[in-house]
């Protein structure tokens, strides 16, 4: 069995962004970047797969600027077989479509039997690239799988609202997009740290895949404005506690 | 603009937030078209059209031929826009859909204004405002951003359509999730750990501060995928959703689907480092600190 699984590289949710000079992403510079958390989760699925099967091989893609290849040794060590990086410095003004048709393009004749993407990436949140290349690539998707399952078919749990999920039955070839929680993400150990050393990592110039215009533009991009409504406290921790005490004795019944 | 809007059913029922599309297409002062594939015992009150396609013959979640029908009425109607609710339903259909147009699509749309979209980027923290430069556009919004109209005189003009297309993948049925343990609906005081916590090991900090409180413990969904709490306290879009006098969110970014489940807060305290983190768009009040530090500090100065 071939397996896609495609990441990736977001900066650490928690960094203090600041909007690049053109108003239209965050200035890339002194971020510290990690995988894309759902990606993770897609990672794990097919390594888990590859152990409970005996013939899989697992390729993972990243598109984008030279520092995805970090993510990508970290694919290799969490248990993929090979790496392909998607050399591509403008891929963070790339719209989902743009991203999906490079993705497709270089896995139209590869025969993959099963495509893991993340549900949506952590910075973009578009939902969009998993179901898209499916569309392209004319096969089946299922989006948000909780859980997964291979018995010579797939059985996947789609994620719903509140609680419900679906099950669907679905045959290969598909796409599956990964929820949070599908499993438990591994970490590399140092011996797999060491062999993915060994592994192919090869490096494709997005130019020489097919790929679109984009279909929207970013016009602006901004921290939204606070609303005021909230009261920030900081200092002293001792003494951010009192403060607390005396408000939640004034405007609730609580205390 | 012309809009259609894309209505949700589920095990039979239409889904509330069809009525957000609704308002959606009330705040632009667009005439009212709706695709829906559901039942005909129970559809939309509104003043409009409504395409409705039997879900008994189509099934309630089949991308392939809900995409399909839902193309063969944008082929009729022509609409510039195309609505659908930041869902599971939406966001599976929407690129669909999307992709068959050559059309664009912008993800949970928060604000419109002037022909261009924002959206949320960052896990909330900042936003973008984009403009579509295809014909037509899908969108999808994101429920509770725009008021929904539920009061609308008039009922739909209902149009029933259907399709013969196979599918490629076989819904097998629903799974509800297991009975509650816990039920934090009731709950006056809830003390919620965030993936702030940091580990499993420090959850009894924040449990001593919802016993302090004589509160509940919460959780956000990271802290219940990884086990560190029990999935019936998480709160959030597919946990609970709360509205306790007393809301304490420890290490808690406040992305969208957790400020879904606990935004109705009466008065909602959060603690946590990063002084932008989106919860403050609720909280009433953001403690800058650690929380690992000033929880333990709180609890004793409580008694
Ligand atoms: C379809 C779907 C459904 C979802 N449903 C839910 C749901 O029901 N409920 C839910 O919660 N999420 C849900 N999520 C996930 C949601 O998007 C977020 O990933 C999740 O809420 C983040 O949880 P968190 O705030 O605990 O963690 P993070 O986003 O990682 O935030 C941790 C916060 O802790 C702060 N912090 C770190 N260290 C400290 C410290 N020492 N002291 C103080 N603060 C610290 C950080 O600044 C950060 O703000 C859903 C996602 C999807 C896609």
């Amino acid at each position: 069995m071939k397996i896609l699984v495609c990441i990736k590289q977001v900066p650490d949710m928690e960094s203090k962004f600041k909007v690049n000079a053109q108003n239209n992403w965050f200035d890339e510079n002194d971020l510290a970047y990690r995988i894309n958390e759902y990606d993770e989760y897609a990672i794990e699925q097919a390594v888990q797969l590859k152990e409970q099967l005996s013939d899989v091989d697992i390729t993972v893609l990243s598109v984008g600027p030279n520092r995805v290849k970090e993510a990508l040794k970290k694919a290799l060590a969490m248990g993929c077989d090979r790496a392909i990086h998607i050399e591509d410095e403008e891929s963070y003004i790339k719209d989902s479509s743009q991203i999906a048709s490079l993705i497709a393009d270089f896995s139209k004749d590869k025969e993959f039997d099963i495509i893991f993407t993340g549900m949506q990436s952590q910075d973009r949140g578009s939902a969009q690239v998993g179901v898209i290349i499916s569309e392209l690539l004319n096969i089946a998707c299922v989006s948000t799988i909780a859980d997964f399952e291979y018995n010579d078919s797939i059985t996947v749990k789609r994620e719903l609202e509140g609680g419900l999920k679906s099950i669907i039955k679905v045959d290969t070839p598909v796409v599956l997009t990964c929820q949070l929680g599908l499993n438990t993400p591994r970490y590399p150990t140092l011996p797999n740290i060491m062999k993915a050393k060994k592994k192919e990592l090869l490096t494709i110039d997005s130019l020489e895949l097919s790929s679109t215009d984009s279909l929207n533009e970013t016009l602006n991009f901004y921290y939204p404005e606070k609303s005021g409504a909230c009261l920030i406290l900081e200092g002293d921790t001792s003494e951010l506690a009192d403060k607390l005490i005396t408000i939640l004795k004034e405007k609730t019944s609580v205390l | 603009m012309k809009l259609l809007l894309v209505g949700e059913y589920r095990e039979n029922k239409l889904l509330d937030v069809t009525y957000d599309l609704i308002g959606f297409a009330d705040k632009l002062e667009s005439e009212k078209v709706m695709v829906a594939i559901g039942y005909e015992s129970d559809v939309p009150k509104f003043d409009g059209k409504l395409y409705l396609a039997d879900a008994n013959e189509l099934g309630e979640y089949n991308p392939s031929t809900h995409k399909q029908l839902i193309l063969d009425v944008i082929e009729k109607e022509n609409p510039d826009l195309i609505v659908f609710i930041h869902s599971s339903f939406g966001w599976d259909l929407a690129p669909r859909v999307a992709t068959s147009l050559k059309a664009t699509q912008l993800t949970e749309v928060v604000e419109y204004k002037d022909n261009s979209f924002i959206v949320p980027s960052c896990n909330s923290k900042l936003r973008r405002e984009l403009k579509s430069k295809t014909s037509k556009t899908v969108i999808t919004i994101q429920a509770g951003a725009f008021t929904p109209l539920y009061d609308s005189v008039g009922v739909p003009e209902i149009e029933n359509i259907s399709i013969s297309t196979t599918s490629d993948i076989n819904f097998v049925g629903y799974e509800k999730a297991e009975e509650k343990g816990l039920d934090l609906t009731k709950a006056e005081i809830i003390v919620t750990a965030g993936r702030g916590v940091g580990k499993k090991d420090n959850i009894p900090i924040i449990q001593a501060l919802a016993d302090k409180f004589g509160g509940e413990l919460g959780a956000s969904r990271p802290v219940a995928d990884n086990e560190w709490v029990d999935q019936s306290h998480q709160v959030g879009t597919t946990g609970q959703t709360v509205s306790p006098k007393l809301y304490v969110a420890c290490g808690v970014s406040g992305a969208i689907q957790h400020l879904a489940g606990m935004k109705k807060s009466e008065f909602i305290v959060a603690i946590n480092t990063d002084k932008d983190a989106p919860i403050s768009e609720v909280a009433d009040i953001l403690v800058v600190a650690d929380v690992l530090q000033f929880v333990p500090i709180l609890t004793n100065k409580l008694s």
